[in-house]
Parts: structure tokens; C-alpha cells; sequence
């Protein structure tokens, strides 16, 4: 059976990569477009009107790579996981429809008003639809994160004896305690990853002598932006998220911390080190006795409890892409705060936009929050296996019954094909819009 | 509460169509007529402009569809498995040809991406149209052999096609005669409305020209529609009882009709709009009435061993449908004020709006 669905899982998660490349830059760059517009409208520097139109660019791109690849997402809960949709669509069907209603319209009403509408009405309203292109984009990140949350941590259903899931409490779907950490965690992730783009941009300018003065602008902005969102990505809300995982899916813990063996007293924290899965041990491990149980519990000495504590069917099925997504997503997280710091420490002694190799550092810094932020998604997703819904429904039972994985192949590589062309395509337009720079105007 | 959830869906189907299909539309006719680079560029404009808005229209009516018939969202789904991906590979390329067109100012790029546009535009009117095509005509539900079903009765799948194209089997494709009238009808129908579209948006030197063509669609039209009707009943002997039993129903193709008889007289409109509102009336229509000939239910079985998809057991609980309702109703509020606010901003031709302007 396990063949039967790997096509399926292929594809989604294929798909699910690509797509969420467009979404994480477009809701951090939304606030940091606010951000100019607002100071724009106090202080009345034309330059930070020409770069929120400039990054708004930027923004456009992305989101429109984010719609159509975004398309493909909701057509697969149908496609692909039939039986899941089936089953539980009377729940996360309310958040996904809800996404479409209060986040959807939002966004692409607003976008387009705040592309082609700023003569045709003033600055002030101009500020206004770009904080609703903001509230449109963060609320569809709410209302995934909603859906997720209930497939995480299942509340407010009834099981009917057909097997179908029915809402029994709506308020619950946003109450869920895995919710709000799960949300703020994702949000701040994607504000790091765009203040990295708009600081690369800056170092960009810099090191290229060309608009320096808006390259200067980018590189404060983003390094202030991406030091603050690379400490709070860590600690409170990163913290707050690995304790509920230890809480609600400690199978999961166990796998993510690469914890083969329960120790009698506090547990370890494994730096380095690679699962081996035959010998059920990590080969090569640097590890730090008694943290894991003081960052997760605040007692040195408390006990964590190993894989070996549960039932194979009940441990996730890719223990080591597991283990390895979380180890990179906890590493650079570590690392940008570290580059993040160096830099804020030199923009605040003004020395920041002489120190050629660290300018360099951090324009060919940009594909790693890129991957913090993908690797995250994997923690969560591979580490909810072998369920759907954790707990109640396997992944095995949700996909569509009547597709052969043959079609599902073919699709995949048609998928694979076409959005080769779309990221190569996007990469020329992006480029071009950096290229041109701030100071351009079409006409 | 199924009924009600039922029509607001159908609304929000039909307004996708209306929108979505006006770019459809301004695809086929730039494939066609559009020759100088002139009026590619200003008619490739007036639906890139408001592409990406219209189709957030199909988003919503997605998820709408699956938070409150979920059976029939994952049955349709997974039945029409690679027609729907094709369609989805179709939105992309069309979106891209939109957005790429215009970046590079090179006679060969733009020539490929107009194509794009073009081509799967008139790819995706013709899929709309072979979808509802299917729905009306019913598929095997249950996916049943020699009386025996292989799958649950709710669950199919769909071929493109079978041997011989005929919709009067017991394993009918996704493509056969009578699908395809049905997609004709679509193409030409999104074409008028298309043309209407870029009559009202730009100065195309072609508008004047472009009347012409919708007579003759509209022509072509008539006749398709008398053979569609035709065709229907032979492929489904019942399908017009509901408007015998119900003749209030007779109200969605009198719509049909209306618009069918103004478009003839697209010559002496005083108003450009009034061709768009005929158009529009042409779509509401025909979709609205082909939900009234299956009402209440969503997708016939052509075999006698599975019950038809219907609203009933389809339907999520009535507790998620009421209190969808409550925030559908707060969300369709908020989506009137943006459509209002927009339209009183961005409305009027659009030949000469560029970023920032």
C-alpha cells in the first residue's frame, strides 16, 4: 500500500515546495512595504515612496507565481487525497473556503488598486490599500495555519460511525492551543526571509555602486527587520511550538531531536550527528547532555522519553528527513541570528556599509531563510506521519481511491516540467526588476 | 441549508464564469483578430489587468464547494482527475503568457507568450464547456461492471476518452459528441463576451470590426444551442422534466434566450455595455439552467446500481453549513465594498493606465 500513495505524496509535497517559495516572501515584504509607505507619509522622503513601489514590484511577481501555483494546491486536496477531502471536509473545508473569502479578495482587489490607483487617489488611501494587501495576506497565512493546526492537533469534531468528521465547535478551529504559536512562528519566519531579500538587495547596490542610497535604505531596513524577526523566530515563538510538539506528538519530538533511547534522567541535545536507522542510533553524535530537558521543561533533570518508547506504526515513517530538516531549520536559524547581530552591532557603530565581506555574506545570504522556512514545513509534515489528521486518520487511508499511481506519475512529471519553465521565467523577472531599480518608471 | 449553500455557490460559479470568462473570451479573440502590435498589447492588457482577481473567484467557489459538499468535491475531484489537471496546467501557461508578454520588448518573445495566452484560453473555454458537458450527461458512478461496482458508489474516474467518443455507453469519457457541443458552445459564447469585453475596455482599432464577428457568433450560436437541446435529449431522455414539473424554472433559459435575441442586435446598441450585459446574460443563463435541469442533484449516474450525486447526500452537517453561512455573509458584504471601491477607481477604458499612473 505504501507504494500506492507515493506518487501522490511525491507530487504534494512537490508542489507544496515550490508554491510556498512565493508565499513566505510576499507576506513578510507586505509589512515592510507598510512600513515605508507609513514612513513616507510622516516624513514626506521621496525615496521611501520609491521604495515601497519598488518592492511592491517585487511583491506583484511573487504574487502572482504564488496564485497560479497556489491553484494547483487546493484542486489536490480533490485530486489527490479524495477520501481525506471526503472525510474531513466538513471541517477544514470551513478554513480553506474561509481563506478564499476574507483573504483572497482582500489581496487581489487591493493589489491592483495599489499598482495602478496611487495618482488616482492620494496618499493617504494609497497607504491604506497596501496595509489591506498586508491584513489579506497575513489572514490567509491565519487561516492555513488553521487548517494545519486541526490536522496537527485535532479539535471541536464528532467522528459520525460512517467515519466522517462533522464540526461540533467553530471557535474551537481558531482557539486550537496549537494554533497561535504554530501562526506566529510562520509569520515571523517569512518576515526573516524577506528582510534577508531586501537587505541582499541593499548589499547588492552597495557592492555594485549603483543607487546606493537605496541600497543603503535596504540594508539598514533589513538588517533591523531581520535581526529582530531572527531572535523572536527563535525564542519565544520557536520554543513555544517545539513544546507542544513534545506535548501533543511526542513521537514526533523523540524523531525530531534524534532521541533513539529514553535516559533515565534529563536527555541530551544532539548538535551533529546522522540517524542509523539499522542500529537505531545516531552515528558521529555531538551532543550536550541535559539541555533538551531544561529547554523543553525547565528541569535538568526530566525525563524525555526515545523512540523506543513507541510502536513502529506510530513513529513517523522517515525518521531521518525528519531528524535532518529540524537539525538545518535549527542551524541556520542559529546562524542568522549570529550574521544578523554582527551586522546590527557594525550598522549601529556606522561602519556597516564599508565591511565589503560581510556585504557580500549577506547578498548570497538569500536561499537559506528560503530553506529554514521549507525545512520548518517538513518538521510539521513529516513529522505528523503517519497520520493526516494525527492520532485519527492515516495518510495511507486518504488518498483517492479511484486514481492509479500511474496518472499520478505522469501528472508529477508534468508538474516538475512546467514549473521548471515558471521558476526559471520568474528568476529573469525578479532579476530585471532588481536590475532596474528603484529609480525606473515604466511608461 | 444544503438548498441555500447550493445557490450560493452557483452564484459564485456563475460570477467566475462572467469574470473569468470575459478574459477566456479576450484570449480567443486576441488568437484570432488581434493583428497589430498595437492592439495585442492593449487587448493582452485589458485581461491582465484583472486576471488574477477573476480567478480568485474559482478559488472561492473550490473552497466553498468543499467545505459544504465534501463528498462531492472529492468525488468530482478525483473522477475528473486528469481533465482537471490539464485545466490547472492550462490556468498556468495562460497566466504566464499574460504576465511575460510585455516584459521584454522582442518581437519573438512576445509572439510565444500572446500564444500562450491565446491557445489556452480557447483550450479552457472548450474544458469548461466539456465539463459541464459531463455533469449534465452523468458519469458511471461506482465505476460499475457488468452491474457490479468497483469502487464506493460515490467514487469514479473518468477516462478522456472512450473508443468510440459516444456518450450513450455505459462507460462514457470525459470527450465525446455530445461534451463537445457543449465546449463549442462554451468557446463561442466566452468569445462574444470576450469581444464585448475589449469593445467596452479599450480603443482597439478592431472594435468597429469586432461587432461584426459577434453577429456572426451569435449566428453560430443558434444553431448550436438548437442542436445541443437536441442532442440532450437524446443522451438523457429526462433531462427537461424538471422544467415540465417546475416551469418557474423556465425563468434561467428565458435568460439564455434574451441574450441569445439582443446580441442580434449588437449593431444598434447605443451603449457598448448593453452587448456585455447581453453576453453576461448568455452565461448566467446557460449555466443557471443547466443546474435547474438536474436540481437537486449535482451529477447523474448513468447506471441503475449507484444513487446521483445529489445536495442531499453530499452535504457537510447542518451545524458547519449554518455557521458558514454567518461568515459567508459578513464575507459577500466586505467583497462588495472592494468590487464598489475598485470599479469606482479603476473603471473606463484602460489604454493608457500603466504602474504608478
Amino acid at each position: 500500500m505504501e507504494d500506492m500513495i507515493f506518487y501522490d505524496r511525491l507530487q504534494f509535497a512537490f508542489t507544496i515546495t515550490f508554491h510556498y517559495i512565493f508565499p513566505q516572501l510576499t507576506m513578510g515584504l507586505s509589512l515592510i512595504i507598510v512600513f515605508y509607505k507609513g514612513l513616507y507619509l510622516r516624513k514626506k522622503v521621496e525615496k521611501y515612496n520609491d521604495a515601497a513601489k519598488f518592492l511592491m514590484k517585487i511583491f506583484a511577481i511573487n504574487f502572482t507565481m504564488g496564485v497560479i501555483t497556489g491553484i494547483p494546491m487546493e484542486f489536490q486536496f480533490g485530486t489527490n487525497w479524495a477520501k481525506f477531502s471526503e472525510l474531513t471536509g466538513g471541517i477544514i473545508g470551513q478554513t480553506l473556503a474561509m481563506e478564499g473569502m476574507f483573504s483572497f479578495f482582500l489581496e487581489s482587489s487591493f493589489l491592483a488598486l495599489f499598482i495602478f490607483g496611487e495618482k488616482l487617489m492620494g496618499q493617504k488611501l494609497h497607504f491604506l490599500t497596501g496595509f489591506l494587501v498586508f491584513l489579506g495576506s497575513w489572514a490567509s497565512g491565519w487561516f492555513i495555519l488553521a487548517t494545519n493546526a486541526w490536522m496537527q492537533h485535532p479539535v471541536g469534531y464528532e467522528i459520525l460511525d460512517n467515519g466522517k468528521y462533522v464540526l461540533e465547535n467553530f471557535s474551537a478551529l481558531f482557539t486550537n492551543p496549537w494554533l497561535l504559536p504554530a501562526f506566529l512562528h510562520n509569520q515571523l519566519a517569512s518576515v526573516v526571509t524577506s528582510s534577508f531579500v531586501v537587505a541582499s538587495i541593499g548589499a547588492f547596490y552597495i557592492l555594485r555602486q549603483k543607487n546606493i542610497e537605496y541600497g543603503k535604505l535596504f540594508l539598514k531596513t533589513g538588517v533591523i527587520f531581520g535581526l529582530i524577526s531572527s531572535l523572536l523566530v527563535a525564542f519565544p515563538t520557536g520554543d513555544w511550538n517545539a513544546k507542544n510538539v513534545a506535548k501533543y506528538q511526542p513521537a514526533s519530538f523523540a524523531a525530531m531531536e534524534g532521541i533513539f533511547e529514553t535516559e533515565e534522567a534529563g536527555a541530551e541535545i544532539v548538535l551533529v550527528g546522522q540517524p542509523n536507522m539499522v542500529e537505531k542510533k545516531l552515528d558521529n553524535k555531538i551532543a550536550v547532555p541535559n539541555i533538551l530537558s531544561f529547554l523543553t521543561y525547565q528541569d535538568w533533570d526530566k525525563q524525555i522519553v526515545g523512540m523506543d518508547h513507541f510502536e513502529e506504526d506510530e513513529l513517523p515513517d522517515n525518521i531521518p528527513a525528519l531528524y535532518y530538516s529540524y537539525h538545518i531549520m535549527v542551524g541556520l536559524g542559529t546562524i542568522f541570528i549570529g550574521i544578523m547581530g554582527l551586522a546590527g552591532f557594525f550598522l549601529w557603530r556606522k561602519k556597516l556599509y564599508t565591511i565589503k565581506p560581510l556585504l557580500w555574506i549577506i547578498m548570497f545570504l538569500v536561499p537559506f531563510p528560503y530553506i529554514a522556512n521549507i525545512t520548518g514545513w517538513y518538521v510539521a509534515e513529516l513529522g505528523r506521519q503517519p497520520y493526516l489528521v494525527y492520532g485519527l486518520l492515516k495518510t495511507v487511508d486518504g488518498v483517492s481511491p479511484t486514481v492509479s499511481s500511474g496518472n499520478t506519475l505522469f501528472t508529477l512529471l508534468g508538474f516538475v516540467a512546467l514549473y521548471m519553465l515558471l521558476g526559471l521565467l520568474f528568476l529573469v523577472l525578479v532579476g530585471k526588476a532588481i536590475h532596474q531599480g528603484p529609480k525606473h518608471q515604466t511608461h | 441549508m444544503e438548498i441555500f449553500w447550493f445557490l450560493i455557490i452557483a452564484v459564485v460559479l456563475a460570477m467566475f464564469f462572467v469574470l473569468d470568462g470575459y478574459d477566456f473570451g479576450t484570449g480567443i479573440i486576441h488568437l484570432f483578430f488581434a493583428k497589430s502590435e498595437k492592439d495585442k498589447e492593449v487587448i493582452a492588457k485589458s485581461a491582465g489587468l484583472f486576471w488574477d482577481s477573476n480567478e480568485v473567484w474559482l478559488v472561492a467557489a473550490g473552497g466553498m464547494l468543499f467545505m459544504a459538499f465534501p463528498t462531492f468535491y472529492a468525488s468530482v475531484f478525483s473522477g475528473f482527475y486528469l481533465p482537471l489537471i490539464l485545466v490547472l496546467w492550462l490556468i498556468i501557461f495562460r497566466a504566464i503568457g499574460l504576465e511575460f508578454r510585455s516584459q521584454f520588448n522582442y518581437q519573438m518573445w512576445k509572439d510565444i507568450w500572446d500564444k500562450s495566452f491565446g491557445v489556452s484560453s480557447l483550450l479552457l473555454a472548450l474544458f469548461f464547456g466539456i465539463a459541464l458537458g459531463n455533469i449534465v450527461r452523468g458519469v458511471n458512478l461506482g465505476g460499475v461492471k457488468d452491474g457490479i461496482s468497483t469502487y464506493e458508489g460515490h467514487f469514479f474516474f473518468l477516462p478522456l476518452w472512450n473508443s468510440n467518443f459516444s456518450p450513450l455507453t455505459e462507460h462514457p469519457g470525459v470527450i465525446d459528441w455530445f461534451t463537445i457541443i457543449i465546449g463549442l458552445i462554451s468557446v463561442v459564447t466566452l468569445a462574444i463576451h470576450g469581444a464585448n469585453w475589449v469593445i467596452i475596455k479599450t480603443n482597439s482599432s478592431i472594435n468597429g470590426k469586432l461587432k461584426k464577428v459577434i453577429f456572426k457568433l451569435n449566428c453560430a450560436l443558434l444553431v448550436l444551442t438548437i442542436v445541443s437541446v437536441i442532442c440532450w435529449q437524446i443522451v438523457n431522455p429526462d433531462a427537461l422534466n424538471n422544467f415540465v414539473e417546475k416551469p418557474y424554472l423556465l425563468f434561467f433559459p428565458l435568460l439564455y434566450i434574451t441574450g441569445l435575441t439582443g446580441l442580434f442586435f449588437i449593431h444598434k446598441f447605443k451603449k457598448d455595455s448593453y452587448g456585455f450585459v447581453c453576453s453576461t446574460l448568455l452565461i448566467v443563463g446557460g449555466i443557471s439552467s443547466s443546474l435547474a435541469s438536474l436540481f437537486p442533484i449535482l451529477l447523474p449516474s448513468v447506471n441503475d446500481v449507484n444513487e446521483p450525486l445529489s445536495i442531499y447526500n453530499t452535504a457537510a452537517s447542518d451545524y458547519g453549513l449554518s455557521v458558514a453561512l454567518g461568515w459567508g455573509i459578513i464575507g459577500f458584504i466586505l467583497l462588495f465594498v472592494y468590487m464598489i471601491v475598485q470599479k469606482r477607481i479603476m473603471g473606463g477604458k484602460i489604454d493608457h493606465m500603466d504602474y504608478g499612473h
